[in-house]
């Protein structure tokens, strides 16, 4: 078909989804054009890639015809200072957004793009003060499998307008559809940031949370020891909150955050598992044998698991301890053996949501929970 | 078919849970929207997860729809009955089953009051934030249905943003639970697609919620302006600069009228606006920030700015907005209160073009609105014994609701659409956008028995559609599964 052809080109050595190489590969310029692509290619399984930071997160697509590429998909659409909200769409770089003196307070890897973020709902120090992408997402649009666009949400902050689709998108892992426009609600510039740093157990976050001197995050890292605070605000009140902070925990005040301060604890290549846990119990998984990094506000941290024995004894602790999982990425020869996503209450929900989405399955099969 | 789901429910729920009597039943015929009203076919007194996933499978069985209603104070018909259906009433759920500061998280029954919630944690040092205007009286499952907000949802977010574990009875009468006391359990966010469904994907009968820690500090100001113009850039010029306020409410001359009348909260004589500016958090923080807010509105043209002294004038500050739409009954006999949202810089222009409305259709609108994001409030007052008074105030609603999607806001902020403003949703929303959302309905509920006639005009077909069901599928679903 001249339509397919114009659309997509052949796929290259590099494009290749956990070791499946792709057949196709399209960069559709619009919304428009995206639509046009997938109602062309009904028949073509399809996973979508942003900047190809987190490619490796999740299972293998069981089959892969077509890779969309966001490349194209990118800029900012509107950005509103006065109402605090922008609309960017999905293939813009994070690093690239230029929003003065405001803030989209998501974090994720270097480079990635705003689609990624959300597709995989990446969750980072800062969550604990800004909330996550599905706290900051207000709006939403899509292109679902048979081609149809369709948008959520809106670009007010408060609207409770019809059912919230940005929050299924959030973390769907491209199994829903393709995302081309997200609209986020932004946050001021702090005046002012400083860390606070000490050698700590983790269960002195209580006595933060305790001292109410409201931090933008708490982080751990159970191989150094260390526990940091960011506290952001004005000039002065920054300085009086860190000074509080630093003397209840008998801490250093730094300008610079520590080395491992959201960084991922799991090296190329290796497999990351996030962990999530009810906030009394991070002193426990923090003790346990696995070395963990993370928020101790959130209950939201990672690891580094050396192999198969270990992604058990931490999946079983969290469950134990009435959280979850899940593993991120993994070497092939540990992917294939391994339930990467673990235990998922709610599941055939998930499957009647998948089969009404995508009744064809052709978004990223077999990359989700259950093989969804 | 009612006689016989009402015989099976008396047996399976015990005595004193069903109702079947007209007149107990018109004790439910409305919500907080009183102009709506239908009397349900029959009623159940749920006490416990048991019982409402009893009544919803005996519904499912018999393709008899259901509504849930907590405190019935929805304001947009939500919890309005089915003539032909089952009410099922969560009020009598109202325990608190846990408080776990060291968690941050409180597990509560759908029929808890959002303020008893927030009494029960504060001596702990912690409360519930999402604090909707009828905070003494609502419950918490009506909350995670409408996704309440509240005047200080601009800081601290909606009901969606607080909710992170909930046990559900869904459509076909199984119970599931989501979520729980930790973040992010894996899969698709169905507590995100749940809250603020409006009951149309079943109901909530346990919810686990965040609790925030209470601020260290609370400082409140009371800025009396000539007119709503300069209010509105003074609004404009705190979040210019850069302050997050916990709440920034306005109110007009007319609201303040009614709002004087009815409480004698003491607002400034002659004032054509007020605002009132709440800060929260740490006392270091607070002190540097309110300084500059009291500088913004003397900026603007604030003639007189009152700092609440203490704990009661604070409460007296927000008691004449938070009683603003009963106020309005005081100057007069019948009135509309509207819910929309605008993008909050064009809040002088839409204000002007709702005083233009007012006056071409010969009615007067107070105004009240969570000026710091948006969130309108127009009261549309009128005499129901005057001809033609009635229709002429719903035409100037209804001209606001389509002045706010002019201006790319939306149809509600807080209130929920419900059966009220259903009608409105094709002018926001698509064919296609509309249908993608049902989309998620018929995943739940493909029968469409939960709470029909709800948000959507017209409801989609949910067929059984022909899915591409490889081998892996199949073999990934053992093991997986944890209910």
């Amino acid at each position: 078909m001249t339509a397919l052809d114009e659309l997509t080109r052949p796929a290259g050595d590099d494009d290749v989804v956990g070791g499946v190489p792709a057949r196709l590969v399209a960069a559709p310029r619009d919304t428009a054009e995206a639509s046009a692509l997938l109602a062309a290619t009904q028949d073509l399984t399809v996973v979508i890639r942003g900047a190809g930071t987190k490619l490796d997160w999740g299972p293998p697509p069981r089959a892969l015809d077509l890779i969309i590429d966001t490349r194209h998909l990118a800029g900012v659409v509107e950005h509103a200072a006065g109402d605090l909200i922008t609309i960017v769409r999905a293939g813009t770089p994070l690093g690239s957004l230029d929003l003065g003196e405001q803030l989209l307070a998501l974090d994720g890897p270097a480079g990635a793009t705003v689609g990624g973020t959300v597709a995989t709902a990446t969750s980072g120090p800062r969550r604990l003060h800004y909330g996550g992408v599905r706290d900051l997402l207000i709006g939403i649009t899509v292109v679902r499998a048979d081609g149809k666009v369709a948008k959520a949400g809106g670009k007010v902050v408060k609207n409770v307008a019809g059912y919230d689709l940005g929050k299924l998108y959030t973390g769907s892992y491209g199994t829903l559809g393709l995302i081309t426009e997200c609209a986020f609600r932004l946050h001021p510039r702090p005046q002012h940031a400083l860390f606070v740093r000490a050698v700590a157990p983790p269960a002195e976050a209580a006595r933060i949370r305790a001292a109410a001197i409201a931090p933008t995050a708490v982080e751990i890292d159970s191989a150094t020891g260390e526990l940091a605070v960011l506290i952001e605000g004005t000039p002065d009140g920054v300085r009086e909150r860190a000074d509080l902070l630093a003397k209840l925990l008998n801490a250093d005040i730094s300008d610079k955050s520590p080395e491992w301060w959201g960084a991922d604890p799991w090296a190329p290549g290796g497999i990351g598992v996030k962990l999530s846990v009810p906030l009394s119990a991070v002193p426990t998984l923090a003790a346990g044998p696995d070395a963990v990094r993370g928020s101790a506000g959130t209950g939201v941290l990672y690891a580094a698991a050396a192999g198969i024995t270990e992604v058990e004894r931490l999946r079983a602790a969290c469950v134990r301890l009435g959280g979850h999982a899940v593993v991120l990425t993994a070497p092939p020869d540990v992917r294939d053996i391994l339930d990467m996503w673990g235990p998922t209450p709610g599941l055939p929900l998930m499957r009647r949501i998948k089969d009404q989405f995508d009744p064809g399955h052709r978004f990223a099969p077999g990359r989700f929970v259950g093989g969804i | 078919m009612i006689a016989g789901l009402a015989e099976r429910l008396r047996r399976e729920l015990g005595p004193g849970r069903v109702i079947t009597d007209r007149q107990e039943l018109r004790t439910y015929e409305c919500d907080g929207l009183a102009h709506h009203k239908v009397v349900p076919a029959l009623a159940v007194l749920a006490q416990s997860t048991a019982q409402v996933a009893a009544t919803v499978r005996a519904c499912a069985e018999a393709g008899v729809p259901f509504v849930a209603r907590g405190s019935g104070t929805g304001l947009s018909g939500g919890a309005l009955p089915h003539a032909d259906g089952v009410l099922i009433v969560t009020a009598q759920m109202r325990d608190i089953l846990d408080i776990s500061p060291a968690d941050e998280r409180a597990v509560v029954q759908p029929g808890v009051i959002n303020l008893q919630l927030t009494r029960a944690t504060t001596p702990a040092g912690y409360y519930y934030a999402p604090d909707p205007s009828s905070q003494q009286i609502c419950s918490i499952g009506g909350n995670v249905a409408e996704n309440s907000g509240g005047a200080h949802c601009l800081k601290y977010g909606f009901t969606v943003n607080h909710v992170t574990g909930l046990e559900v009875v869904t459509p076909d009468g199984s119970v599931t639970r989501l979520g729980g006391r930790a973040l992010d359990p894996p899969g698709y966010d169905l507590i995100g697609a749940f809250v603020g469904s409006e009951g149309t994907l079943g109901v909530a009968t346990e919810v686990t919620v965040k609790l925030t820690r209470l601020p260290e500090t609370v400082r409140t100001l009371l800025a009396a302006f000539h007119g709503v113009d300069q209010a509105g850039a003074a609004t404009s010029a705190i979040i210019a600069a850069g302050v997050v306020p916990a709440a920034i409410e306005m109110m007009d001359a007319l609201a303040i009228e009614a709002a004087e009348a009815a409480v004698a909260c003491g607002y400034p004589p002659g004032a054509g606006a007020v605002l009132i500016v709440e800060l929260d958090g740490p006392a270091a923080e607070v002190a540097a920030q309110f300084d500059e807010v009291v500088a913004l509105c003397e900026g603007s043209g604030a003639f007189e700015i009152q700092i609440a002294a203490d704990d009661s004038q604070r409460a007296l500050f927000w008691k004449g907005r938070k009683s603003a739409f009963a106020a309005v009954g005081r100057i007069s006999p019948d009135y509309i209160v509207q819910d929309g949202v605008i993008p909050r810089t064009a809040l002088p222009e839409v204000l002007r073009r709702i005083d233009e409305l007012a006056t071409s259709n010969g009615v007067r609108v107070a105004n009240v609105f969570h000026a710091g994001d948006g969130n309108l409030h127009p009261l549309v007052l009128f005499d129901d014994a005057v001809p033609g008074e009635a229709e002429r105030a719903e035409t100037t609603s209804g001209a606001i609701i389509d002045l706010c999607i002019e201006y790319g806001g939306s149809i509600t902020g807080e209130h929920g659409v419900g059966a009220d403003k259903a009608k409105y949703m094709p002018r926001m929303f698509g064919d296609d956008d509309l249908d993608t959302m049902q989309l998620l309905r018929c995943a739940f509920d493909p029968a469409g028995l939960a709470n029909p006639g709800k948000i959507y005009p017209t409801p989609r077909l949910c067929g059984e559609r022909p899915g591409r069901h490889t081998a892996g599928d199949t073999a990934n679903r053992d093991g997986a599964e944890v209910f």
